[in-house]
């Protein structure tokens, strides 16, 4: 699946509180799924899952999103630590690394 | 309004009128603070938006050592002097962030890498320096967000989700306020959204495109070439996830506005593509200037991220990613960016100023991070921070300091505080360092390329 990190609101209050703080915490390790993809996957709002790609990989909590907000196959999460455990360092010589639109494999984690 | 942010009881109550809220690129400077100063906080912020009132509530003053070496606290001399020490003993020193603090400190942190021939790089690189790149080469048709506002009749916004992230560019700069050739605000206007799925801010938007992830450079290509007169694939909802009727829509509308504006996003700096995306969009405004009058401008993030790269500019004749080693600055993005010289390994001591690459940089930049001492500055705790071997803790620009910010249409303006701070600025710590850098270098050899 394709997952895209960037802002949300939450994430710009609870930074104003400090990123060491649970609420910055749990707001960058909530990713949204379509809710499609949360049936076909097994997944109910508040599930844990893992996220791998070819760098790293990071457990998160999942919700759903409606299908018109949100296509199939694409993941979003506000960006933090956790988003940069997956995050590749070649930059294609431009200084930016691929911040969206990461490729990774979702599984859900057994409690 | 968070608990801890309600009004005590207190007759020592100062209100600041057109103060600047410095949280993000939108610094607008229309705040009214009701600051009570027994308590150190501040606990009405008049006309700003929720983030606006989450930065100037959370501001206070913590209970915090100023200075912490290897985890102990020290004078503030001693950070200094520990932090001086550490960037002269460097071989590859490197800065990086300086987007939240005032131009006055930037300034400071170019003189000293320029001192040391080290690297300075600044959160552009990570923000908008694809399109800073994208600007060099194919230019700029630019406005300030006070022409747009009076002017723009076509509002495009390209990658970007404003409303969660700078809520007020919708409503004082962009959609809603009325304007001098706009009476009516939004009913004057016509707003297009484009993304790769609907955020809060869609519904703010006439018209919603929903890109393909990563098919924005074709889009936009297939844009100019329409705009243009000239054929393009007829599988282009197929390619990129819009139809070519709604294109033909938006090319007339374009073509046919009294104004029009592109607002770009990092939905397009930080995908497939990053300048190049950026180039595209700065071409087509330019291309449009055949029709009509056209701009582009980047949506920027943090409070001083432009001042950055306007003080980095005039400094050393380049915006970011900027390297000292040869007695003379060189600029290379992926060479001299910070994510890269991290990745890579070859920094061996890090100052970072206001900002939190261990937090948000690639997991191998982070990793090098961890392995040189790091000095850094910072209003709160981050994970920068706690790996940091020196670190100051600094007083909030814009509430508790002075100073002059950028807003993101290179606007500058200066900054009403709002309380006292007993800790001291990034300035001051800057010039601190500075001192004793140039002091323990002077009677050596100048420090020549290595």
């Amino acid at each position: 699946m394709i997952l895209v990190p960037g802002r949300s609101q939450k994430q710009g209050t609870s930074l104003n509180k400090g990123k060491l703080k649970d609420e910055y915490l749990e707001v960058t390790t909530t990713a949204e799924l379509n809710e499609q993809d949360m049936r076909r996957l097994k997944l109910s709002n508040g599930d844990k899952i893992r996220l791998k790609s070819d760098i790293g990989q990071t457990v998160v909590t999942c919700i759903s999103k409606k299908e018109e907000d949100l296509p199939s196959g694409m993941i979003f999460i506000p960006y933090g630590p956790s988003s940069s455990q997956l995050m590749g360092s070649d930059t294609a010589a431009s200084g930016m690394p691929m911040s969206k639109h990461m490729q990774v494999e979702v599984t859900k984690v057994k409690s | 309004m968070p608990e801890a942010a309600k009004p005590k009881e207190s007759k020592n109550i100062r209100i600041v009128k057109d103060a600047t809220c410095t949280f993000c690129g939108c610094v607008c400077d229309d705040m009214e603070l009701t600051v009570d100063l027994d308590a150190h906080r501040i606990t009405k912020a008049k006309r700003a938006c929720v983030l606006g009132r989450a930065w100037f509530y959370e501001h206070t003053l913590e209970d915090r050592p100023v200075v912490l070496i290897d985890g102990k606290e020290a004078t503030l001399d001693e950070g200094l002097d520990e932090a001086a020490r550490i960037l002269v003993d460097a071989k590859f020193p490197i800065t990086y962030g300086l987007s939240d603090c005032p131009c006055e400190a930037q300034r400071v942190a170019v003189d000293i890498m320029d001192t040391i021939n080290g690297n300075i790089d600044t959160t552009t690189s990570v923000c908008h320096g694809p399109s800073g790149m994208a600007f060099q080469g194919v230019g700029e048709s630019t406005a300030t967000l006070g022409e747009i506002k009076n002017r723009a009749d076509l509002v495009i916004y390209w990658g970007g989700n404003p409303a969660e992230s700078h809520p007020r560019h919708f409503t004082r700069y962009a959609v809603t306020p009325k304007g001098m050739f706009i009476p009516n605000g939004k009913k004057d206007r016509t707003v297009v959204l484009v993304d790769v799925r609907k955020t809060p801010s869609t519904p703010v938007a006439d018209i919603f495109m929903r890109v393909k992830p990563g098919k924005d450079f074709e889009l936009l290509w297939a844009l100019r070439a329409l705009v243009k007169g000239k054929k393009i694939s007829e599988n282009i909802e197929e390619q990129t996830g819009v139809s070519r009727e709604v294109l033909d829509d938006l090319v007339e509308r374009m073509k046919n506005c009294q104004y029009g504006v592109l607002f770009m996003g990092m939905g397009l700096t930080m995908t497939r593509g990053r300048h190049f995306n950026s180039g595209a969009i700065y071409s087509l405004a330019s291309d449009l200037n055949e029709f009509t009058h056209f701009v582009a401008k980047p949506v920027r993030g943090h409070g001083n991220v432009t001042g950055a790269d306007n003080v980095v500019s005039w400094q050393t004749g380049y915006p970011f990613g900027v390297n000292f080693n040869r007695g003379y600055p060189r600029f290379n993005p992926g060479e001299f960016t910070t994510s890269d010289v991290l990745a890579r390994g070859e920094a061996d001591a890090a100052m970072i100023v206001a900002s939190d690459p261990a937090s948000n940089f690639p997991k191998k930049a982070i990793e090098h991070l961890e392995k040189i001492p790091v000095i850094s500055m910072d209003v709160k705790e981050t994970h920068t921070t706690r790996l940091s071997r020196v670190r100051f803790a600094v007083a909030t620009y814009g509430i508790n300091t002075g100073g002059t910010v950028y807003r993101m249409d290179d606007v500058p303006i200066s900054l009403r505080p709002a309380f006292d701070s007993p800790f001291p600025t990034d300035q001051e710590v800057l010039e601190g360092i500075r001192q004793r850098v140039k002091k323990m270098l002077s009677g050596s050899k100048a420090r020549v390329a290595a």
